[in-house]
């Protein structure tokens, strides 16, 4: 239906693109009138009036229909007998009142599910009507309001222009949107789940066990429930293997990272820069689930038998790999940035420093260096940044289990490994336990976000510094 | 210390520091290396299957067909007793038990092959042919080379016993390797020998082509809007912010933003590329506006008075001439974004799609799988068999990667103009 509807949309569209464009031409001829924009602006003119009021609409009913129609259908249903204790009973039942209006249910059909069904193809055909009716309306509405409009108007161009420009700030608008979105989406379960939940119990405690998080309604829990429930969502297990993990992988990406930078930035010859830069570059790029693979399959037995070999036990999930291989991920971020902060040191500060009698290393660390740091940080707390919301290398390398360990050789668990664990399969709709993971989710989002602000603040600075 | 041994000492120093540099550089080097090679000598034999060569009578008595059939009545037909009867003649078993064992050598879609050669000709009841089936998971495992025979039989997943039937396939050579064509046409299945990437392809494909149908057209507009029209006040730095936050937001919160909004709100279907590739496009977005944002900043301001000069309006002098010359940096920034999106997979197992489908999808809107989450599923899976499968998904996935990354290297290099 919305594909015909579409299609019909582009055909009026175009339709009156050449009755704009031949009308204003003969008009323009024949009253002699000198027009200020060509006539294909008159026809564009009328074809973003007739198709984006309509489209819009069309979008917005599309999204909003199916959710409208169930809802009336499960208050109908609801009315008419049918049971249902939570929001999957309504989901399923709502689902086979679909399958019968489609004929695609094969299972006992009782009088209140024929009701339903009866019910639902009523509602789907009065929306169907209405939706061809209003939006015949609105492409009528306006295609006679932009009629009026370019009668005695020779500036065509201007208001195609201005349209167009509205049409640029809202596609500009949709970063907002995304960001509300996230917010939003976060927020809203997060402020359920600390309804349950008392926030301090969530940032202090120091036990992660959400599996014991059974009770599905929050509003009937007892007393010993809520004891309960009050100690299995410790955030403090969470914070310390992630930042544990992140740990490690700094030990290996900063000395790495910030080695090759300044040996690209300052030794390298143009060829072998020209070589090494994208092949260091490629680690950023390939997928983190290779890594992960690479951890869970290769580097993780690897410390295990190598642990035995020496006699300590080393856990296959342990905290080492999976900090290891997202280290050497970083690199690239690391070695990037630092190259480019040390490119944009003026030569004038090297060329002072040569001139007393430095060597190009002693000019590094005693004058490049010092003068690149704020970059350098601001590219490490990037790296950071990366590292705590980095998701599939620790999902497939590290622990499930929330230990609070500093052995590496030990497993550990992370946030973004939590969310994954909580999420993935089905879930129960207002559980603690779901809603867990967008606390989980916002407490991650608003970390990453501090620490890139500061890391942003602290390039920009020092950019500007040498500008 | 004298002058001499401290100017020495300096000069030790300052090859110290280089050597720590080249050292770096090298280490990171290495492990590229180390990486695509562990990948591909995991997953190379992934493309080719093991198959043992073997004569199949097609018995009237035990068919219940006649020659000629039409296509709907083989489909419809039971090919299992033609199947057992002739595959227990591999090799001369003496009892019940050691036909087990023989028969478990096969994969399990050793009845369909047998039908698919029936389809391709249906007069053959009464005649013998020489089909080349599939073999088990353990069997392809094994005569690859990949799994280990001298363990204690316990501790093997396949028993003495059908090592000799193995021995005796070899020496008679009735095994041999065929190109895996079930790697890229069939689907999701729990038997590594049957399962496939082909719905991944398919899947990842719809997701990206819905992410670069969103992704694209927006990300060009806002660029546009914010270098070339946007006045300096708060609302555009507000955007500009939000923008460069996006960027480095973690992918799973998307992923969260889709479970919320796109799934519990709107109630799109789960597990479908339409979700996945709205997700991609709302995480995508960001990371393409910034390099087009780039390119179009790189025009010189003399293009534009040019066209304003000779009375173009602000609106014709971006879109005819600004945009056209920032397109091939646009073009490869929006080819890198893709790339990136192709192999993202946190946001993708949220929204559902580490469903078990066998089914290869046919629409955006059925249930589907994607590259990198097919690699996450077999990863997990104990069988030995999936280990080639999932390298060898990642070669896949990582010359797709390659070919992208060129492309877009290749259109900077070739159509974009230098202005200094």
């Amino acid at each position: 239906m919305n594909i015909v509807l579409i299609f019909l949309i582009t055909i009026f569209s175009v339709s009156l693109f050449f009755y704009g464009k031949s009308k204003t031409k003969t008009i323009s001829i024949k009253d002699n009138i000198k027009l200020n924009a060509l006539p294909k602006f008159y026809g564009y003119y009328l074809v973003l009036w007739c198709s984006i009021p309509a489209l819009v609409f069309l979008l917005v009913w599309s999204l909003f229909e199916p959710v409208i129609i169930k809802s009336i259908i499960i208050e109908t249903a609801a009315n008419q007998g049918a049971i249902f204790s939570d929001k999957n009973e309504a989901n399923l039942i709502y689902e086979k009142i679909k399958a019968i209006h489609l004929g695609t249910y094969f299972g006992d059909i009782d009088s209140i599910l024929r009701e339903s069904a009866l019910a639902y193809a009523k509602f789907i055909n009065l929306f169907t009507n209405s939706k061809v009716v209003l939006i015949f309306g609105i492409i009528i509405a306006s295609v006679i309001y932009s009629l009026k409009k370019i009668k005695n108007n020779n500036k065509a161009r201007d208001d195609v222009e201005v349209i167009l420009k509205g049409l640029l700030f809202v596609s500009s608008l949709i970063a907002i949107l995304t960001t509300l979105g996230i917010i939003f989406s976060l927020l809203f379960e997060s402020i359920k789940f600390f309804s349950v939940i008392n926030i301090f119990d969530y940032l202090f405690g120091t036990n992660w066990s959400p599996q014991r998080a059974f009770v599905r309604d929050a509003s009937s829990i007892t007393a010993a429930e809520f004891e309960e429930l009050k100690d299995a969502f410790g955030f403090i297990p969470l914070i310390a293997g992630t930042s544990f993990i992140a740990f490690i992988a700094m030990l290996v990406a900063v000395p790495i990272g910030l080695f090759s930078g300044i040996y690209m930035a300052e030794y390298a010859s143009i060829k072998v820069r020209r070589i090494s830069k994208p092949i260091i570059e490629i680690l950023a790029g390939i997928p983190t689930v290779v890594y992960g693979f690479f951890a869970a399959l290769t580097v993780g037995p690897f410390f295990r038998q190598v642990g035995e070999n020496l006699g300590l036990t080393v856990s296959s999930e342990s905290a080492l790999a999976a900090g290891l291989i997202m280290g050497i991920m970083i690199i690239p971020y690391v070695s990037s940035l630092s190259d480019d902060v040390i490119n944009s040191v003026p030569q004038s500060l090297r060329d002072g420093s040569y001139a007393v009698g430095a060597t190009k290393s002693e000019t590094i660390k005693q004058v490049v260096i010092p003068a690149a740091l704020p970059g350098i940080i601001g590219s490490v707390l990037l790296a950071v940044s990366r590292a705590i919301g980095e998701t599939m290398i620790v999902v497939m390398a590290a622990g499930l289990a929330a230990n609070l360990t500093i052995n590496p050789l030990e497993s550990t668990t992370t946030i973004t490994t939590q969310i994954v664990m909580i999420l993935v399969g089905d879930q129960e709709f207002d559980s603690p336990k779901t809603q867990s993971a967008f606390a989980l989710g916002l407490t991650l989002f608003i970390a990453t976000l501090i620490l890139n602000y500061i890391a942003q603040r602290a390039v920009k600075k020092y950019r500007e510094k040498y500008d | 210390m004298t002058k001499e041994e401290r100017l020495k000492k300096r000069h030790r120093a300052e090859k110290r520091f280089r050597f720590y540099g080249l050292t770096s550089i090298f280490v990171a080097l290495l492990f590229v290396v180390i990486l695509v090679q562990n990948i591909f000598s995991k997953g190379s034999s992934a493309f080719k299957k093991t198959v043992i060569t073997t004569e199949v009578f097609f018995d009237q008595e035990l068919l219940e067909i006649q020659n000629g059939a039409s296509q709907e009545e083989i489909m419809e037909a039971d090919f299992y007793d033609i199947m057992i009867e002739n595959l227990i003649k591999a090799y001369p078993a003496k009892d019940r038990d050691e036909e087990d064992e023989l028969l478990k050598l096969f994969s399990g879609d050793a009845e369909i092959e047998i039908k698919k050669a029936f389809l391709n000709d249906n007069n053959l009841i009464g005649k013998t042919i020489t089909l080349d089936l599939t073999a088990s998971d353990d069997i392809d495992q094994l005569h690859k080379g990949n799994y280990p025979r001298d363990l204690p039989e316990e501790r093997r997943r396949i028993s003495d016993f059908q090592l000799v039937i193995y021995d005796y396939f070899v020496e008679n050579k009735k095994i041999s390797k065929n190109f895996n064509n079930y790697f890229f046409n069939n689907g999701d299945s729990r038997d590594p020998e049957l399962a496939g990437i082909g719905g991944a392809l398919v899947g990842s494909f719809y997701s990206i082509l819905i992410c670069l149908l969103l992704a694209f057209p927006v990300a060009v507009l806002a660029s546009i809007y914010l270098e070339e029209f946007a006045p300096k006040n708060k609302i555009t730095d507000f955007i500009e912010i939000n923008i460069n936050n996006l960027a480095a937001v973690p992918s799973i919160v998307y992923g969260l933003l889709a479970l919320q909004i796109l799934l519990a709100t709107i109630q799109l279907p789960r597990s479908t590329p339409l979700v996945a590739g709205i997700t991609l496009a709302l995480m995508t977005l960001p990371r393409i506006i910034i390099p087009c944002r780039a390119s179009l900043k790189a025009v010189p301001p003399s293009i534009r008075e040019g066209a304003l000069a000779v009375g173009a309006s602000k609106f014709q002098s971006v879109f005819h001439h600004v945009v056209p010359l920032a397109l091939p940096g646009t073009l490869s920034g929006t080819i890198i974004g893709l790339a990136q999106a192709l192999g993202e997979t946190a946001p993708l197992i949220l929204i559902g799609m580490v469903a078990f489908v066998v089914d290869i999808p046919s629409s955006p809107v059925d249930p589907s799988s994607s590259l990198p989450v097919q690699v996450y599923l077999w990863s997990e899976s104990a069988e030995r068999g999936f280990v080639e499968k999932t390298s060898a998904t990642i070669m896949m996935l990582l010359s797709f990667l390659i070919v992208m990354n060129f492309i877009a290297v290749y259109l900077r290099q070739k159509f974009e103009k230098r202005w200094n």
